[in-house]
Order: C-alpha cells, then structure tokens, then sequence
C-alpha cells in the first residue's frame, strides 16, 4: 500500500520537464553521432578490405589463396598462396606466446597474490612502461641486439634476419598484456575463496594454483587470446627483425614473411591503384583481420561472463 | 592434504620448499620482463651515445652525409601529425564517452553492441588501420599522402582507448553530484557539461596523454600512409608530405651502415624521453588532482 503512495506521488509531480527542449535533444543526436564514429569506422574497414578483396579473388580464386603454397606476388605471373605468410605467423606467435604466457602468468600471480603493496606499486608501474615502449623500438632491440650480438654466438648459422629474435622479442612485448589482464581477472576473485583455501590448511600455492586460478580461468584464457591477437596483428617487429622472405619452413634461425610485414612491406611501396599486388594487401588484410576479430570477440565475452559471474 | 604436511604447517615450521621456488618462479617471470627493459634501455642510450647531441634537432635526414644527419624533419613531422590527431580525437572520444555513460539508456542493445565494438577496435592491429587510412583517407577522399590523412588514421586508432578511459573517468564521479544538479532544475546536458564533466577532467587528461603517446610512438599505420618516403623538410601545412619519429628510426634501421645505427638509437632515446615526459605529465595530473568524494 505505502509504496503504490509513493508512485502515485511520483507520476502526479514528474520530474519530467513538461515542455520538449530541442536543445537537449540537438546535443544529444551530436554526442550518439560521435558514439556512432566507432560504428562506421568498423564498416569502414570491412568494406575498404572487403571490395579489393572481392576484386582480387576474382582474379585468384580462393582456394589458390588459402591453401597454396607459394607466395611470390612481385614475379610476373606470380602465386598467391598465403601459406607461407600464415606459417612464418604462426611460427612468430607460437614464439612469442611461449614466452609470453608462462611469464605474463608468473608474472600476474605474484602481482596479485605475492607482492606486497610497496612492491606492486614499483613493479605494476614498470610493466607499463615495458607496454610503453614504441614496437618499432622493440625491432631495433631484436635486430641489433639480441641477433647480433647474442643468438649469432649461440647459434651460428642463424639468419640476420629471424623468426627467434622477432618472436621472443615480441613475446616480451606481450607480457605486460597478459599479466594486467590476469592480474584484474585473479583480484576480482572474493577473498573468501581464499580464505576458504587458507582455512582449510592450503599454502599459498596450493591456493594459487588450485582455487585462485580456476576461479579466475576464464579471465586468464580472455587475457591468452588477446596476447595471441596482438602478436598476430604485430608488424613492426617482424618488419624490422623477421626479414621479408615468404617461405614455408618452421626454423626459426631462418628469416620469415608474416601476414603483416607482407602488408607493409607491399604497402610502403608504390604500387599501381588496380594492380593485383595491391588487391592482394586488401586479401591479406582481410584475413588478418577476420582471425583477430574472432579472437577479440572470444576474448570479450569471456571477460564479459566472468564480470558476471562475480558481481 | 595430508596430515603431516597439515601439522607441519600449523606448527609454522616455515614454508616448504616448493612454496618457496614456486614464489622465486614468479618472481622471476616479473624480473626477467623488468631486466629486459633494463637492458634496451641501457643498449639504446649506449648506442646512440655518440649521436645525441644538437645535430639531431637542427639537421635534416642524409643519406650520404650520416655524420650530419639528423632528425628534424621527423620531429616536426611528428608534432604536426600528433596535434592534430589530439585535435580529432578527444572531442570526439568525450562526446562519445558523455553519451555513453550520461545519455544512452544502459545495457540497452544498441549501448552494448557499440560498447563490444569499442572493445574490438581497441584490439584490431594497427596495420589495419593503415589499410584503412589508404583505402579512405588517402584514396577515395583522395587527401593523399598527407599529415592529415595519417592524422585522421591515428585518430581513428586511439579512439577506443580515448572512449574507454574517458568513460572511466566519468563513472568515477559520484551519483549524487549528477543527482544535486538535476534536482536544482538543470538538464541533462547542463548536469553533464557543467558538473560531471569539468569533475571527470583530470582523469580524461590522463588517459589522453597515455593515448596519444601510443599513437606517436606508431609506425606501422604508417607505413602505408606515405610516411616512409625520403623527406627533408618540414611539413608546411595538413595536406603537406611527411615523415614521423617511429617511421625515421625505421628507415634508419633498414641501412646496414653502422653510423645509421648509431642514428636510429640516438633517436629512439630521443623518441623514448618524449614519451617518458608524456607518462610522467599524465601521473602528475592523476596524483595531484585525486580526489576522494
């Protein structure tokens, strides 16, 4: 009875403005027009990949694009298979996750259950600054540095340029991405679980390893993804350290073409508007960009869910 | 558990040794990422040691004269593109932020469908982007190879990162000031402009300047948008031929000449020290205007 009052009370005075103020509503349409910037910059680029591509698989057809073998789009009459460029890749990722993730996960369990609040406010920071760092700085490093003056001693048939040097660099540049995301993933875990853990004699570890991170997993798989996303869509590194020969090999110690030092590479030059080189950049594009919008929409509904489940 | 390793733990005997190595395991994956910084850092500044001097504000990029090669052009290049791609990006990254957070109704369809689509382009490669820029910017609005075009790229990219801070920091700001204004016959937009937003600035301000330096430390957008062209002089206006600070370091890193090197490491601490100022203006603004409501 006494809160159909209050209601009644509510609809006679509404605070609702009885007279429409087109200003507001002018204001209004101008702040939804710059939300929708986001909207037509996504159409954008499916339909600036999409129409090249088009033109371009039909003058390839695509089962040559995808399954071929080689990939040589400079030569006259040149293939366009976009298994050499998907291996060297996948070679590069396999590298970088390899490092990335035991690391990024160490990393992300001592941030979160380890450190004490002095540390972590010395340690979080510096792991920006290492996400910080330009990737085109990252590329020198490995180039300069870890080839030349270190894999050249330990391996000495390794190529100048590389899969190894561009791969673990890369993995390092991928630390600080998956060690924040875990880190948010395993701090939003209640502290009662832990101390459910604690309660029931489990050390640290025990409870780490065995409550912690299962109740934080699917945050830590989101954080994995996205670590996999952006070493795929990763150019400058293996731009600079990978070399920009497209071949089908899984040695690292030799040089590699990748989905997008193909793109760069063929981009930066001046190729002719029509020409099939420069449709083949759109096909390439196009298909990195599909495999990273499947991984990035994986990667948020699982964080998605996971913010359900503990709120 | 058993009941030893139980007992042993309530009489505090010290933790085992595997709790320990496990605890240094991790410990270690952080400092192996710390010592790595460390390292470049210490790499770089050696290297380019010998080429940090003047020559590299007051000189333009040689190919054939290294000892006198310097950085200006790309310098410029890089304000130039930078300011503008601020002057794009953050009105329109706040005024979407404002209607997402302040105007459109919550969880309805069309809020989460823009708010999964943010999330998605904060994540597409920013190679992609350059495919963008070329199709669009340079091609069909036919801008060409210009500040602007890369500007307009480089907006675009930052914007997710743009939206998704300022919406932080708008969330930040207590109900019950929107809930004051509101009561004392102000509307929406009022409330909005005039008391959420100028309380959400510091926060805005921060997230900005950590976006923008994302975008001027970016090559590889780039790399399709005209930028790795030889370029001797400054840009003279938004429709100008340019080149950028990541995309000389680049260049310089494609010689195998040693002095070119000595030149691209010069201009990464260059480029690094600018970024380091950006980083350290952004946590000055968020330390010193925090506040607690």
């Amino acid at each position: 009875m006494a809160t159909n009052t209050v209601s009644e009370t509510a609809e006679g005075l509404s605070l609702r403005q009885s007279r429409p103020r087109y200003g507001e509503k002018i204001i209004r349409f101008i702040l939804a027009l710059a939300a929708f910037v986001s909207i037509f910059t996504t159409f954008g680029i499916v339909i600036s990949l999409l129409i090249p591509s088009i033109e371009f698989f039909m003058e390839v057809p695509i089962t040559d694009f995808l399954f071929g073998t080689v990939w040589t789009p400079l030569f006259k009459n040149g293939e366009f298979g976009v298994i050499p460029l998907l291996s060297g890749t996948i070679v590069i990722t396999l590298i970088a996750i390899a490092v990335a993730i035991p690391l990024g996960l160490g990393a992300s369990i001592y941030l979160s259950e380890y450190a004490s609040e002095r540390v972590r406010k010395v340690l979080k920071p510096t792991l920006e600054v290492l996400a910080g760092i330009p990737t085109v700085v990252f590329g020198f490093f490995a180039l300069e540095f870890l080839t030349q003056a270190i894999l050249i001693k330990i391996f000495p048939e390794i190529e100048v340029f590389n899969a190894l040097s561009a791969g673990l660099i890369m993995g390092v540049m991928i630390i600080p991405t998956i060690a924040s995301l875990s880190e948010d993933a395993m701090a939003a875990v209640p502290s009662g679980l832990r101390d459910g853990a604690y309660a029931l004699g489990s050390s640290k570890r025990q409870t780490a390893i065995k409550v912690v991170m299962p109740a934080a997993l699917s945050g830590i798989v989101a954080a994995f993804v996205l670590g996999i996303s952006r070493a795929i869509g990763e150019t400058m590194i293996v731009t600079i350290a990978a070399g920009l020969q497209p071949q089908l090999s899984f040695n690292p110690l030799m040089g590699m073409q990748t989905m997008t030092s193909y793109i760069a590479a063929a981009g930066s030059g001046d190729l002719a508007t029509g020409s099939i080189e420069y449709k083949s950049i759109f096909a390439v594009g196009m298909l990195l960009f599909l495999l990273t919008f499947l991984m990035n929409i994986f990667s948020i509904r699982l964080v998605r869910r996971f913010r359900q489940a503990y709120q | 558990m058993s009941h030893l390793q139980l007992t042993n733990q309530l009489a505090g005997k010290g933790t085992p040794l595997r709790d320990r190595i496990f605890m240094w395991l991790l410990f270690l994956s952080l400092a192996i990422g710390v010592f790595t910084l460390a390292v470049l850092l210490t790499y770089v500044t050696i290297k380019g040691w010998p080429r940090l001097d003047i020559r590299l504000f007051t000189n333009m990029p040689s190919v054939r004269d290294p000892e006198n090669a310097g950085a200006q052009s790309a310098i410029t290049g890089s304000i130039w593109v930078i300011s503008f791609t601020a002057l794009v990006a953050l009105p329109t990254g706040v005024m979407a932020a404002l209607y997402l957070e302040e105007f459109a109704r919550p969880n309805s369809r069309s809020q989460r469908f823009i708010e999964v689509n943010i999330q998605n382009l904060a994540a597409v490669p920013s190679i992609v982007y350059g495919i963008l820029g070329l199709a669009v910017f340079a091609r069909a609005l036919a801008l060409g190879q210009s500040v602007i075009t890369a500007a307009l790229t480089l907006a675009l990219l930052v914007l997710p990162v743009i939206i998704i801070s300022t919406r932080e920091a708008l969330r930040a700001v207590p109900r019950n000031i929107r809930d004051g204004s509101l009561a004392l016959g102000a509307t929406e937009w009022q409330t909005a402009y005039r008391q959420t937003l100028p309380a959400a600035i510091p926060g805005i301000a921060t997230g900005t300047i950590l976006a923008l330096s994302r975008a001027i430390g970016e090559a590889a957008p780039l790399l399709l948008l005209g930028a790795v062209s030889f370029i001797t002089f400054n840009p003279d206006g938004v429709l100008s031929d340019y080149t950028t600070l990541p995309i000389q370091i680049f260049n310089w890193t494609k010689d195998s000449r040693e002095e070119f090197q000595v030149l691209a490491a010069a201009t990464i601490v260059v480029l690094l020290l600018i970024l380091l100022a950006m980083n350290f203006v952004a946590i000055w603004i968020r330390n010193k205007t925090q506040k607690r409501w």
